[in-house]
């Protein structure tokens, strides 16, 4: 809180107004929106509307296959979550532990943060690709017929391995912050107790850090349930038989090419629901990291 | 680190030296692509060093683009694409600025219902309300326009929260001094409180220059005009072709020249990167 504020009372909206007009146009504006639409039924051309209630929700509910998106989100989400965690995690530890080499590696392994989630898609969908990609060529010569056209298991690898390797830049930077605020003394202590590397990170470090891996958790889960769509567009496009519809993509899909508006809006107000959900949690965390 | 132990380290380069690998690969792989010619990748084995037409499909692309697939000049798309970067990042930030200075700096009625609004804007990701934003900008006539592009992407509750948190630490006695001076709030914004807030707005820049660049799905959906095009959405119709292989090597060179700007920010701008990104997470 300012002690000191200027007593001006036109001039602060003035200066809200830019903000505000555009938050009230393109956000508040389509998420009331969306929420009127979740409870109309429009038919085919949209000449007509009616009152569905709660029709939308109970089809989407009923429906197999947005249950199998909602699966189908989670598998990915924690697959992406843990891969691009894990190997950041394993990086971060490493880098750890150098003194002059570390600036180098730190900047040969950000830089995948600048890259946009199309364009990743695009590079592991030509690498993957069945007839000219490298790692079919490869998984062919240990046996293993790769085509992600065909298979649902291969498209899901797919997109949860050209979504991870986007995000492993972001959480490595985190991880390296965090291990850097773990006092050396903690460590230092528990080396002349005569505790190895491996104890040494189980009891000392890896709960210490607990707090940014929490943090990149939700991140992470966020980013891999809202910002794929791009990957999942560019890649598999939600095929092979909805192996890889997640729930984002359904929205757009089932909204701009299924043309079922109802049910689209449907999903989005779920969707604002988990975000919300998320938001809460993401917020709860940062109260208790003040205390901490 | 603690302790000597040379094995560790040595394992330690290791692994860092094959996730280097790892995270460079389909950038090589691309790379190389792009180099190649078109009947390279008929042959069925997959080449691993570059080619001798890297001059050749650079220049292709950037100048006339691959005309079968309805997509203009790469060069045309990459200015729409820093268009639309900049303003975006530009507009954030000086619309966050204002706002963070009113809710910081002035009292006045429904400041709390106000700051509530912004917040929102926070939780409601393009991709949630993808339908009714598009009937939005349709509806105003702002489709296939450089507005359209931009200006539903500018509101954004992370830089006003960084703009507060920046002016919250700036000390009152600035502003007493300054009023005693006789200096009116927008003086006082101009000489005081943006020259103090200058690193935080270039850190802030990076994150959303990157961010506005790779905005892949509002552009593919209010562009129906080829002129309008960005790059990063784009290369998504190049590689979409009805009938036949995409054309790889023209493909790959566009997704090199797609995350060319944004890398050479990132490795450019490495400190005010890292902090930026470190502060709009906050």
């Amino acid at each position: 809180m300012k002690r000191t504020i200027f007593n001006n009372q036109l001039l602060p909206w003035l200066l809200l107004a830019p903000q505000l007009a555009i938050t009230f146009i393109f956000f508040i504006w389509p998420a009331g929106q969306a929420i009127r639409q979740s409870f109309l039924r429009e038919d085919a051309f949209g000449i007509n509307t009616s009152f569905a209630g709660l029709n939308n929700f109970q089809g989407l509910l009923g429906n197999a296959q947005y249950l199998n998106s909602m699966k189908v989100t989670v598998i990915f989400a924690v697959s992406v979550t843990v891969l691009s965690m894990g190997v950041a995690l394993l990086l971060a530890v490493a880098v750890d532990r150098m003194l002059r080499s570390s600036r180098v590696y730190t900047t040969l392994l950000v830089w995948p943060y600048a890259v946009a989630p199309a364009v990743a898609g695009i590079l592991w969908w030509f690498i993957f690709n069945p007839t000219v990609g490298i790692m079919p060529y490869i998984l062919d010569v240990i046996g293993y017929d790769w085509n992600h056209n065909r298979s649902k298991t291969d498209a899901m690898i797919l997109v949860v391995i050209a979504s991870a390797w986007k995000q492993i830049s972001y959480n490595f930077l985190f991880f390296v912050a965090g291990l850097q605020a773990i006092p050396a003394s903690l460590r230092e202590a528990a080396a002349i107790d005569g505790a190895g590397p491996v104890r040494r990170f189980f009891d000392i470090t890896f709960p210490l850090l607990s707090p940014t891996t929490f943090f990149l958790l939700v991140v992470n889960i966020v980013y891999a349930m809202f910002e794929t769509f791009a990957v999942i567009d560019s890649t598999t496009a939600g095929g092979p038989a909805q192996a890889t519809n997640i729930m984002v993509y359904k929205v757009y899909f089932d909204g701009f090419i299924g043309q079922n508006l109802g049910s689209s809006a449907a999903q989005s107000v779920i969707l604002m629901l988990i975000v919300i959900a998320l938001t809460v949690i993401q917020f709860r965390w940062v109260e208790k990291k003040v205390e901490y | 680190m603690i302790e000597n132990r040379p094995g560790l380290t040595f394992l330690a380069h290791l692994v860092l030296i094959a996730g280097v690998l790892i995270v460079a690969l389909p950038v090589w792989v691309a790379f190389v692509a792009s180099t190649r010619g078109a009947t390279d990748f008929m042959s069925g084995t997959i080449p691993m060093w570059p080619g001798p037409h890297l001059i050749e499909n650079y220049s292709r692309m950037l100048d006339t683009g691959l005309s079968t697939s309805g997509t203009p000049p790469v060069g045309l798309m990459m200015f729409n694409s820093l268009v639309m970067a900049l303003s975006i990042a530009i507009g954030k930030i000086a619309i966050s600025m204002l706002s963070a200075f009113a809710i910081v700096y002035f009292r006045f009625p429904f400041r709390g219902l106000a700051f509530w609004c912004i917040f929102i804007t926070l939780m409601l990701p393009v991709e949630v309300r993808i339908v009714p934003s598009f009937q939005v900008v349709a509806g105003l006539g702002l489709l296939n326009s450089y507005a359209g592009l931009s200006l539903p992407l500018i509101a954004s509750a992370t830089a006003t929260f960084l703009f507060r948190q920046v002016f919250l630490t700036i000390p009152d006695e600035l502003t007493e001094a300054a009023r005693i001076d006789g200096a009116g709030p927008m003086k006082f914004f101009r000489d005081i409180l943006l020259p103090l807030s200058r690193t935080n707005m270039a850190a802030l820049f990076v994150i959303l220059f990157i961010y506005g660049w790779n905005q892949y799905l509002w552009p593919l959906l209010i562009t129906t005009d080829a002129q309008y095009y960005t790059i990063v959405a784009g290369i998504k119709r190049m590689a979409d072709v009805v009938d036949g292989l995409p054309q790889w090597h023209l493909v790959m060179a566009t997704a090199i020249l797609a995350m060319l700007p944004p890398v050479a920010v990132v490795i450019g701008m490495q400190r005010l990167f890292v902090k930026g990104l470190v502060e709009t997470e906050k």
